[in-house]
């Protein structure tokens, strides 16, 4: 089985390419599943069945979507490989752009969309800067100039990506990205000892625990202070 | 070009006098490269300790790694630019059915226009999809892209810099938040060209020779009209645009001078490819090709009694701007449209 992490900033259009490139696949009759990680809702899951693609949903809820895409991918893909899928999709939204999605030798793709400014790219973190694959959608809607220097921004931040243009609503582009999806030489039976491509961002204060209360004396653990003093963006 | 041992040596400063584009890719770092000028990237790296690395998601071998792979390929980016696509073309496969398409070879020459006509559907995104991924009977209609009559290197897939096809349609908007002149100003450094403001006056003298109303350099391009708009992208597309195939979809209403701006686009060089069923811009057009059930039907050399009827047609909507413009000046029309 083919495994693919994809991930993007909320409503970059990622479900649309998935589906579109998922279309086309299974015309040529690959058995696709899909895992949908999302933090407090998503409706993305009817979507999916529509298109006729078994899809699970996973809702993080208060915990940190990434840390809970790491805790649970191992069970998806066992999902995967009893369903005797060929190629297995997990989508993930980045949340917080400090997102860190990808594990190492398991193709990555992000989805970015036109509209989102031009310093979007420079904003995103390692979704976007380690990814082996970046989609720019809603190229349909936005000038041409506005394409190509969304594209060399995208470009700059990460350099050794391959960079496709896919329109979500009329599938342009979603044949070509789907020749990317399948590698016949892989086969992954299991991610355990496989590692991620970066560190995932860090949340262990008293409030991802749960407090509510302002004030010096509640705040514990790893909890860091602004530097108001200095002009600096450091 | 440096090795990556040899790029650890230098400092941020000294790469960027040797690889003056480098100013793009070290201002998206989230790391401030320049803070002190007189260290070395290496200094750089080892200086964030493990904590500062981690805030900024910064990862020293990729970006190492990533650094090295940009400068190679904007040295290759440079020194590809100076080729020129000449003809591109289009080796046959097979529409929706699998029936073989109508032609033999077909070429798209530089500086000439090919109008493209068929229903909604009828497979125009599938063929212009097959350009720009320059398909090599590995798509769904089997076809073949030649590029100068030879099998294109993958770049045209893969490298971001460098895509085939540029696309204006009526439905593209400006959504950036500058002004006119900064918005191409912008444009231009993405393109690593040197005399910006030059080229950007051109575009902006042409963009105000298509549209009716003439705008200012210093207009915010969301403030600009639809056929102010539509102008800009043309011209700009014509000169900043890197890539050497226009697609123009349905600009008939654009209120803009189409024939002149399909002047600009051939006089710079550009293959233009036109999807309209207006009479008047299909038969401007050298050569149409007509798609039926997914696949180019059949392929029409524009010949001498369309060119005449042409001529007859432009005079015909001439006459109706006329009227238009009486219209809007309140005048009252006298019947003598047909003499």
């Amino acid at each position: 089985m083919n495994l693919i992490t994809i991930s993007g900033p909320p409503s970059s259009g990622k479900t649309a390419v998935i589906i579109k490139t998922a279309e086309t696949l299974m015309k040529r009759g690959v058995k696709i599943g899909a895992v949908k990680f999302d933090c407090l809702h998503t409706d993305d899951d009817v979507a999916y069945e529509k298109a006729g693609i078994p899809i699970k949903k996973g809702l993080s809820g208060q915990l940190c979507p990434d840390h809970y895409f790491v805790s649970n991918i191992e069970a998806v893909l066992e999902w995967g490989l009893k369903e005797g899928f060929d190629l297995l999709v997990s989508e993930s939204a980045g949340l917080c752009n400090r997102c860190s999605p990808y594990v190492k030798e398991i193709k990555a793709v992000c989805v970015i969309d036109n509209l989102s400014g031009i310093n979007t790219p420079k904003k995103i973190g390692p979704m976007l800067r380690m990814a082996d694959i970046v989609v720019i959608t809603k190229g349909d809607i936005v000038s041409q100039a506005e394409r190509e220097v969304f594209a060399a921004r995208v470009h700059a931040v990460n350099p050794t990506a391959i960079v496709m243009n896919i329109n979500g609503l009329t599938g342009q582009g979603a044949y070509e990205l789907s020749t990317m999806f399948i590698d016949s030489e892989q086969h992954v039976k299991t991610l355990k000892g496989k590692k991620l491509r970066f560190s995932m961002p860090s949340a262990l204060c008293s409030y991802c625990l749960g407090e509510t209360r302002i004030g010096e004396s509640y705040q514990l653990g790893n909890v860091r202070k602004m530097n108001l003093e200095e002009n600096s963006n450091a | 070009m440096h090795s990556k041992e040899q790029l650890l040596l230098k400092s941020p400063l000294e790469l960027l006098e040797k690889y003056p584009y480098l100013e793009a890719f070290f201002t998206n770092q989230a790391v401030n490269m320049m803070a002190d000028e007189s260290m070395t990237l290496k200094q750089i790296m080892i200086q964030m300790d493990e904590s500062g690395a981690e805030d900024t998601a910064f990862d020293a071998t990729h970006f190492l790694d990533q650094l090295h792979d940009f400068i190679g390929q904007m040295q290759e980016f440079s020194g590809v630019n100076s080729q020129v696509v000449e003809v591109l073309t289009i080796l046959p496969g097979t529409d929706k059915s699998g029936q073989p398409e109508g032609f033999v070879e077909l070429n798209f020459k530089k500086s000439t226009i090919t109008s493209i006509v068929g229903p909604t559907g009828s497979g125009k995104s599938r063929l212009l999809a097959d350009i720009e991924w320059v398909a090599q009977a590995d798509t769904p209609t089997s076809r073949t892209i030649l590029v100068n009559n030879t099998k294109p290197s993958t770049d045209w897939r893969y490298a971001s810099g460098k895509k085939l096809v540029a696309q204006l349609s009526q439905n593209m908007n400006f959504v950036m938040d500058l002004t006119v002149r900064e918005f191409l100003e912008l444009h231009a450094g993405s393109r690593m060209i040197a005399n910006a403001s030059i080229i950007v006056d051109k575009i902006i003298d042409a963009a105000n020779d298509l549209a009716g109303e003439k705008f200012k350099a210093d207009t915010p391009i969301t403030s600009l009209s639809g056929g102010q708009s539509r102008a800009l992208m043309i011209a700009d597309t014509a000169m900043l645009s890197s890539s050497p195939v226009v697609l123009i979809d349905e600009i008939e209403n654009a209120g803009i001078d189409r024939k002149k701006a399909l002047e600009i686009l051939t006089g710079e060089e550009k293959i233009v490819l036109m999807a309209t069923h207006d009479p008047i811009l299909a038969l401007m057009a050298d050569q149409r090709i007509v798609i039926k059930n997914g696949g180019i039907h059949k392929v029409l050399q524009t010949s001498e009694a369309e060119k005449s009827m042409l001529i007859k047609l432009e005079e015909a909507d001439r006459r109706i701007q006329q009227l238009r413009t009486k219209l809007r000046s309140g005048e009252s029309i006298v019947d003598d449209f047909f003499p």
